[in-house]
């Protein structure tokens, strides 16, 4: 699972709604993978990314080098553009858990991807 | 460039394949790259000669990168009802719209293309001597020309009926091929990784351009399966990621679909079928999920939406549902972790795909998804709508002679606001499909029959 689908999920439990966001990463077995380097589409996704919740999972993975927000003309920045590159496309967790924060409902990650199915109990209608 | 007020011409020369799905497909490719379907021509039904006007070379070059349903366009230079108003019309273009392509410096060759009939050397012959009142200067080559140009003649779609005279003729520059040869390259038949009801290359293709992918794109495929459709739009240049609630099939686990293969390989998963093509580097990721309770936090993230649900043939329709509901089928493997399967009636599933299509696609975005009909109760109301989608094409593929497939684009032109506001209404406009949620028994009914009087023949 890359940084950047972390990025976007949600825990989906019933009445959590918007507090199910950001799920907590946990991860025991991760790989670097390098992705070929395409500055148009990192600079496409730099306007949808959630901040606090990427540098809260790279602080999880003890990532370094990692931007703390976008910056004036990062569409040209080459080297800004390298750093979210890897932290959002080369990062690579192969096992470990994503936790709703408000229910604890843990989503187990095995072989790089997340299982997010819950039983009707649990998801909202 | 285009001069102004000037209208540029193309013939373009269509595969005789998937009739219904062609227009479209030109017709997205064209506004992709900033042009406009407009042509004089009245129907284009079965025809496979098409003629458009087409702003510039450069759109006619992108749009011949991206189709798999056209086989060639060339520069149309004349054209007509016979050869002698054809060779007429060629005396009425413009003459310096053609000395670039001739002059004395260049090669050419000039190829003969009928259609429906099959001329004689010499006939062929003759008709290049007859082409000599147009200024060639350049010099013929037959292996590697510079220039190409067509002699193409129209003899119908009838091969028990053919005529003395063509219907029609066109001649024209040769500018580019289209993409029919990925439809081999791409061909499932050499997939590493296959599924039961993986999609045919061909349509794959057809999918990803009647949803308009681009380049650095991302698409989002809910029914992911074996991921084939992602496979198409990466080869686009896109990014893709998926969904399925089926645990195995995400992971590349469990039976395989191949004849002679008894249990899938390592190297059977979606992601080795994008490296099997070089596109690893499109690969998102792919999730264990229920289409119908998506886990995306609030936001537009897809550019397109491209997907062939399950229609409960070879492929059960399932959700996870509690334990009250009577299960219909579950699947044995301890780590998946579907505890209850319902059926999945498929109105419903036509209701949640387009509401989340509506939700996650940026404003302009695509779906494009298959929906399972049974002919003889079809009617166009019953084709799913959304306040927030507009209709763009709806395809008809036969698949027995009492069902089918439709292929369904929509595009996002109106932004999503409150997930309940559409409930009501939705419920209401989806009426007209509930019918079909026996597809299944319907599907099914015709083979009953069927089997049923092969038994009492073969006790007669």
């Amino acid at each position: 699972m890359k940084l950047l689908t972390h990025n976007l999920l949600s825990s989906h439990v019933r009445g959590v709604g918007p507090r199910g966001f950001p799920l907590r990463l946990q991860a025991t077995e991760v790989r670097i993978n390098p992705v070929e380097f395409n500055p148009d589409f990192v600079a496409r996704m730099i306007p949808k990314v959630e901040w606090a919740a990427l540098l809260e999972a790279a602080d999880t993975l003890h990532l370094v080098e990692v931007p703390k927000g976008p910056i004036e003309g990062y569409e040209r920045d080459e080297a800004f553009l390298r750093k979210m590159h890897h932290v959002l496309l080369e990062v690579d967790v192969l096992e470990g858990t994503l936790q709703c924060p408000e229910s604890g409902r843990l989503f187990p990650i095995s072989r790089g991807i997340p299982n997010m199915l819950l039983s009707d109990e649990e998801t909202e209608t | 460039m285009a001069l102004p007020g000037v209208v540029n011409r193309y013939l373009l020369l269509m595969a005789q394949e998937h009739l219904e799905f062609r227009l479209p497909e030109i017709k997205s490719l064209l506004s992709l790259f900033g042009g406009q379907f407009t042509s004089s021509q009245g129907a284009y039904g079965k025809s496979p000669f098409w003629i458009l006007s087409i702003p510039s070379e450069e759109i006619a070059r992108n749009l011949m990168k991206r189709t798999v349903c056209a086989k060639s366009i060339f520069e149309l230079w004349g054209h007509g009802k016979s050869l002698e108003e054809l060779y007429s019309s060629l005396r009425n273009y413009p003459v310096e719209k053609m000395v670039p392509f001739l002059h004395s410096d260049s090669t050419y060759k000039i190829k003969i293309h009928t259609f429906n009939k099959t001329l004689t050397q010499e006939e062929k012959v003759r008709r290049i001597d007859a082409l000599e009142f147009l200024p060639f200067e350049g010099k013929v080559n037959l292996k590697k020309p510079q220039h190409i140009f067509s002699l193409l003649e129209d003899y119908g779609l009838d091969p028990n009926c053919i005529p003395e005279n063509p219907h029609n003729v066109y001649f024209g520059r040769w500018i580019a091929d289209g993409q029919r040869e990925l439809i081999e390259s791409y061909s499932v038949k050499k997939r590493h990784f296959i599924g039961n009801t993986s999609m045919d290359a061909g349509l794959s293709f057809i999918m990803a351009n009647h949803g308009k992918v681009k380049e650095n794109d991302i698409v989002f495929d809910p029914f992911v399966g074996t991921g084939g459709l992602l496979i198409a739009s990466a080869h686009f240049g896109a990014y893709v990621c998926g969904t399925d609630i089926d645990y195995n099939t995400v992971h590349g686990l469990g039976k395989a679909s191949r004849k002679n293969q008894k249990w899938r390989g390592p190297d059977e998963n979606i992601r080795a079928n994008l490296r099997q093509y070089g596109l690893e580097k499109y690969y998102l990721d792919v999730l264990v999920s229920d289409a119908s309770k998506p886990s995306w936090r609030k936001g537009t993230y897809f550019d397109a939406i491209i997907t062939d649900p399950p229609y409960g043939i070879r492929e059960s329709t399932r959700r996870t549902g509690s334990q009250k509901e009577i299960p219909k089928g579950i699947e044995k493997c301890p780590e998946s972790h579907v505890p209850v399967s319902l059926s999945y009636h498929l109105s419903d599933m036509f209701f949640d795909l387009l509401n989340f299509a509506a939700e996650t696609l940026v404003l302009g975005g695509r779906l494009v998804y298959w929906l399972p009909v049974y002919t003889p109760e079809y009617v166009e109301e019953m084709v799913p709508s959304h306040p927030c989608l507009k209709l763009i094409s709806n395809c008809e593929q036969k698949l027995s002679s009492h069902t089918s497939r439709r292929l369904i684009t929509m595009e996002k032109v109106k932004n999503f606001e409150n997930r309940d506001q559409y409930s009501h209404l939705l419920s209401d406009r989806f009426l007209p499909y509930q019918g079909h949620n026996s597809f299944r028994e319907k599907y099914f009914s015709g083979v009953t029959k069927r089997t049923a009087k092969e038994e009492k023949s073969s006790q007669e």
